[in-house]
C-alpha cells in the first residue's frame, strides 16, 4: 500500500530539510491517510486490514516525526548517520544546564504551592527559547550544514520540549 | 454465522449491492440504532415509533428470556435486583473501581478484570448485559431494513480505556454483530453535526451523557475530522446529577434506611425532578415509599445548581487539560457542540457558555446526534460511499499507555492524544548476568507509578539466551488499532534468536477472565498470526455454539428429531475441535455446524417475520 523502503520526507514528496512548509506537508499526510486509513479498508479481505493498519500507522509515525521539531531535526541527522537521540549521551554546557536546574527548582516551588500563574508564565518563557532553538536548528540543518552545533542544539531542544511537558503536568496537578 | 445473522433471501430489501450497516449508540440510559437510508441518517424507532431503547435488562422470573428497554424500564421498581440499569458503568471495570458500590441495587461478585451481577438467571457479566441491549436494537434494525446487516459501527465514550472498549467490542461479537468499527461518542456527533453544517474550523464536542463525560476538541477542514485532544471522566454523568437529587431527598424528607425497592422508586423521582427543572423553575417530588411513609417535595432551580455545583465544575477541569493538550485556549474554539442528553441542564449549558465566552450549539437533537454520526460513518465503511462523499476520519487514544519499569515506575510508550491507529517500539534490556526471562506489565493512564494506573496485561517473555546484564534487546511493540484497541508483543533480538509474545484480551477465550487473555508463543511474528487465527477461530466456535443453543432452546420445535441430532453431533464435534489447537479442525467445525443450521436458521427467520409482521398488522388495526 505503501513503500515502507521510502524514507519519511520520501513518503510525503516534501524535502529533507528542517524547515517544513506544515500546510504541504499535512496536505500529503492528508491524501496518503485517504488511501490507506484502515476506514478505506474495513471491508477488504485480512490481509488488506492488516496492511491498511500498518501502513497508516507507519504514516502516522512518519507524521509525527516531521511534525514535531525534536523529532524532525533528529530523524534528519540520522539520516546522515547521526545519532542525537542517545539518552546515555548528556554532555551539555554548564551554563545552559545551570539555567535549566535553577528553572525546575522554580518549577517545584511553584507546584508545591499550585502557584498556576507562576507556572503557565514559565511555560510561556520555556516555549519562547525552544521557538529559538528551532530557528537556529534550521540556519545550521539547512543553510550551514554544521551537524556537529545542530546535534547540540537538538539536545538543548529536546530538554526544554521535556522542561515544558513536565510544567505543563505540574500545572494539570494544581487543577486536580 | 447462519444463526445470528439471518438472512431471506427471498427478502433482499434492495436490487444494487447495498450493505445494510447501522450505528449503534450504546448509551449508559438510553441506547439507539440509526442508518443512513437515501443519503439522510435517521434513527429507526421501534415499533411504537420510539427511538430510544432505555438501557435497561431484566432477568424473567417465569420461562426464562429477558426485557430489554421500556419492558424492563417499567417493572425496575418492582425487580431491582434483576433489572440491570447503567450497565455500561461496569463495563471492563472491578469491583475496587466502585468507591460507593452501595448506591446500586444490585448483588455484585467481584471477579478478576470485571465485576459480575449476580441475577435469578445466574451470574451474569456487564458483557453479556450490554450484549442483550444489543441484540434487542440489531432485531429492530434487521427487520426495519428487511436484512442482514453487514456491519455495525458502536460507540463508545471517547474516554473508554482499552479494557471498557475491549469489553464494548466483546459485548457486539457476543450480539451476532460484526463491528466495523468502534467510534468515539464526541467524534461521531462531531461527523453528524459537522457534515450537516458544512463546518469548519475548531469545535469542541462536550458531550455529557447518563455515566459518562467526555470532551473532544477537533479540527475540521477539507473533509477531515481530525481530533485534537480529548479528555473526560469515564465514570461522571446524568446519573450522579440524579444520585446528588436523591440524596438531598433523603436528609431532605430525613428518610430512614430503606430497601432496594424504594432506593430505585426515589432514584426515577429524582430524575423526574431533575428533568423538570429543564423547562421550569420548581419541581414537586411525591412518592409512597413500601414502608407506607410519604416523601412530598418541592426541589428548586437554585437548590439544584447548588447541590450539583461541584459535578459541574467536575466538567471544566477535563475540559481545560483537553485545550492544553491541543496547546489551544478557549477563544480558538469557533463552537461547542451539546450532546447527550445531560447537557439540557440549564446549569451545564450556562457553564460552558461562560467557559467559552459564546452559547454553545443545540441544533441537534443531544440524545441522536451520537447514532446519527455512527450511521454515517458505518454507511462508509461498509462501502457505501457516493461520490463526493470523501471525508475522513483522524482519532486518537485518550489515554497513555505504558510498561512497568524497575521501582514500580511507569514508562510510557504510547502517549494520549497520539493519532490512531499508531504502532511504536521501544527497546529494554536485562538487568541481572543469565537472565533468561523478562516480566511485561501494561498500563494505561496519566500517573506515574504503576498503583495509580489501569492495569491492562501482564505476560513473561520467557527463553532469551543467557547474555550478561545489559547485553540483550528486547524490543516491546505497541500497536493500537482504529478501535483503539492494543496489542503488545515483544521479541528479544540478538543472535539471530527471536522470541515473541502477543497479548491480545478477548471475550470468550477463557471463562475466568474477559478482559486479559494471553497468547504465548516463541516463535516469528509469522507465527503469531496462526495464534491469532486460532484464537479467532475459537471465538467463532464458542458464539456459534451459544447462538445454536440458545436457538435450539427458543425454537426447538421448528426441527425434526433427526435434523436435531445432526446438529447436536455438529456441535459437539465443534465443542471437541475447541478443545484442541488445530485452527483448522476448529473453522471446519464451525464450517459445517453453519451449513447444517441454515435451514434451520431459514426457519427462525420466517417465524420472527411472521411475529414482526403479525405485531404490525396488530398496530395497524388498533
Amino acid at each position: 500500500m505503501i513503500d515502507f523502503s521510502l524514507n519519511y520526507f520520501e513518503l510525503f514528496g516534501v524535502p529533507a530539510r528542517y524547515g517544513v512548509d506544515v500546510e504541504v506537508l499535512e496536505r500529503a499526510y492528508r491524501a496518503l491517510q485517504n488511501e490507506v486509513h484502515p476506514d478505506r479498508h474495513a471491508v477488504g479481505t485480512d490481509a488488506d486490514r492488516r496492511l491498511a493498519l500498518q501502513s497508516s500507522a507507519r504514516v502516522n509515525e512518519a507524521y509525527r516525526a516531521l511534525k514535531h521539531p525534536v523529532l524532525r531535526a533528529q530523524y534528519l541527522l540520522s539520516l546522515r548517520g547521526i545519532d542525537a537521540g542517545d539518552e546515555t549521551d548528556t554532555a551539555l554546557p554548564f551554563d545552559f544546564l545551570e539555567r535549566q536546574l535553577e528553572r525546575r527548582e522554580a518549577v517545584a516551588e511553584a507546584a508545591q504551592v499550585a502557584d498556576e500563574r507562576a507556572l503557565a508564565i514559565m511555560l510561556d518563557a520555556v516555549r519562547g527559547e525552544a521557538r529559538l532553538r528551532e530557528q537556529e536548528l534550521e540556519r545550521l540543518l539547512d543553510h550551514e550544514s554544521a551537524w556537529d552545533e545542530a546535534r547540540q542544539r537538538v539536545r538543548e531542544l529536546k530538554f526544554l520540549t521535556k522542561l515544558a511537558d513536565d510544567i505543563d503536568v505540574a500545572i494539570t496537578a494544581t487543577e486536580a | 454465522m447462519a444463526l445470528l445473522q439471518i438472512s431471506e433471501p427471498a427478502a433482499s430489501p434492495v436490487p444494487h449491492e447495498r450493505r445494510l450497516a447501522v450505528g449503534i449508540d450504546l448509551g449508559t440510559t438510553n441506547s439507539l440504532v440509526a442508518t443512513v437510508r437515501n443519503g439522510i441518517p435517521v434513527v429507526l424507532p421501534d415499533d411504537q415509533g420510539r427511538p430510544l431503547l432505555p438501557s435497561i435488562v431484566r432477568y424473567r422470573d417465569e420461562a426464562r428470556g429477558v426485557d430489554v428497554g421500556y419492558a424492563a424500564e417499567a417493572l425496575q421498581a418492582r425487580d431491582p435486583q434483576n433489572t440491570i440499569v447503567s450497565v455500561k458503568r461496569f463495563m471492563g471495570r472491578g469491583l475496587a473501581d466502585f468507591t460507593d458500590d452501595r448506591r446500586f441495587p444490585y448483588r455484585f461478585i467481584d471477579e478478576p478484570g470485571m465485576v459480575r451481577l449476580a441475577t435469578r438467571a445466574g451470574i451474569k457479566s456487564p458483557v453479556e448485559v450490554s450484549a442483550e441491549i444489543l441484540r434487542a436494537l440489531s432485531v429492530r434494525a434487521t427487520l426495519s431494513l428487511g436484512g442482514e446487516l453487514a456491519g455495525v459501527v458502536v460507540t463508545v465514550p471517547a474516554y473508554f480505556d482499552d479494557a471498557q472498549r475491549q469489553a464494548t467490542k466483546d459485548a457486539a461479537k457476543l450480539a451476532g454483530l460484526n463491528v466495523l468499527r468502534l467510534l468515539n461518542e464526541p467524534t461521531a456527533a462531531a461527523i453528524a453535526y459537522g457534515l450537516d453544517n458544512a463546518a469548519e474550523g475548531t469545535y469542541a464536542v462536550y458531550d455529557l451523557g447518563g455515566g459518562t463525560f467526555d470532551i473532544s476538541i477537533l479540527t475540521l477542514s477539507r473533509g477531515v475530522f481530525e481530533v485534537l485532544a480529548t479528555n473526560g471522566d469515564s465514570a461522571l454523568g446524568g446519573d450522579d446529577f440524579d444520585h446528588r437529587v436523591y440524596c438531598w431527598m433523603i436528609e431532605t424528607a430525613g428518610i430512614a434506611p430503606h430497601s432496594a425497592e424504594d432506593t430505585r422508586l426515589l432514584m426515577l423521582k429524582a430524575r423526574e425532578a431533575k428533568e423538570n427543572l429543564t423547562l421550569h423553575p420548581n419541581a414537586t417530588i411525591v412518592a409512597t415509599l413500601s414502608t407506607g411513609d410519604r416523601v412530598d417535595l418541592t426541589l428548586t432551580a437554585d437548590t439544584f445548581t447548588a447541590i450539583t455545583r461541584t459535578l459541574v465544575a467536575k466538567t471544566l477541569t477535563p475540559l481545560k487539560r483537553a485545550l492544553r493538550d491541543a496547546q489551544l485556549t478557549p477563544f480558538d474554539i469557533k463552537g461547542v457542540v451539546m450532546v447527550g442528553g445531560a447537557t439540557r441542564m440549564p446549569q451545564i449549558q450556562k457553564a460552558v457558555g461562560e467557559f467559552f465566552g459564546q452559547p454553545p450549539l443545540t441544533n441537534l437533537d443531544p440524545d441522536q446526534v451520537v447514532a446519527l454520526g455512527a450511521a454515517i460513518q458505518a454507511n462508509v465503511l461498509a462501502g457505501n460511499r457516493s461520490p463526493g462523499e470523501d471525508w475522513l476520519l483522524l482519532d486518537v487514544i485518550p489515554l497513555s499507555l505504558g510498561l512497568e519499569t524497575m521501582g514500580g515506575l511507569v514508562e510510557k510508550v504510547v502517549p494520549r492524544n497520539s493519532t490512531i491507529p499508531v504502532a511504536r517500539s521501544q527497546e529494554f534490556t536485562t538487568f541481572k548476568d543469565g537472565q533468561t526471562a523478562m516480566a511485561i506489565h501494561v498500563v494505561q493512564g496519566e500517573r506515574e507509578k504503576v498503583p495509580d494506573c489501569r492495569s491492562l496485561a501482564r505476560f513473561e517473555l520467557r527463553g532469551i539466551p543467557p547474555m550478561v546484564a545489559g547485553a540483550a534487546r528486547i524490543r516491546v511493540t505497541f500497536q493500537v488499532d482504529a478501535d483503539g484497541l492494543l496489542a503488545v508483543s515483544a521479541r528479544e533480538e540478538t543472535s539471530g534468536i527471536e522470541a515473541a509474545v502477543t497479548v491480545k484480551p478477548s471475550y470468550g477465550l477463557s471463562d475466568s477472565d474477559i478482559a486479559g487473555m494471553l497468547q504465548d508463543s516463541f516463535t516469528h511474528a509469522a507465527n503469531d498470526m496462526v495464534a491469532r487465527a486460532l484464537a479467532e477461530a475459537q471465538v467463532e466456535a464458542d458464539m456459534l455454539v451459544a447462538a445454536t443453543r440458545a436457538a435450539l432452546t427458543a425454537d426447538n420445535d421448528l426441527l425434526s428429531d433427526e435434523e436435531r441430532a445432526a446438529i447436536v453431533k455438529a456441535m459437539d464435534a465443534v465443542v471437541a475441535a475447541r478443545e484442541g489447537s488445530d485452527q483448522r479442525a476448529i473453522s471446519a467445525g464451525t464450517k459445517a455446524l453453519n451449513q447444517v443450521t441454515g435451514d434451520f436458521a431459514a426457519r427462525r427467520m420466517d417465524r420472527g417475520v411472521a411475529r414482526a409482521l403479525t405485531g404490525r398488522r396488530v398496530d395497524a388495526l388498533t
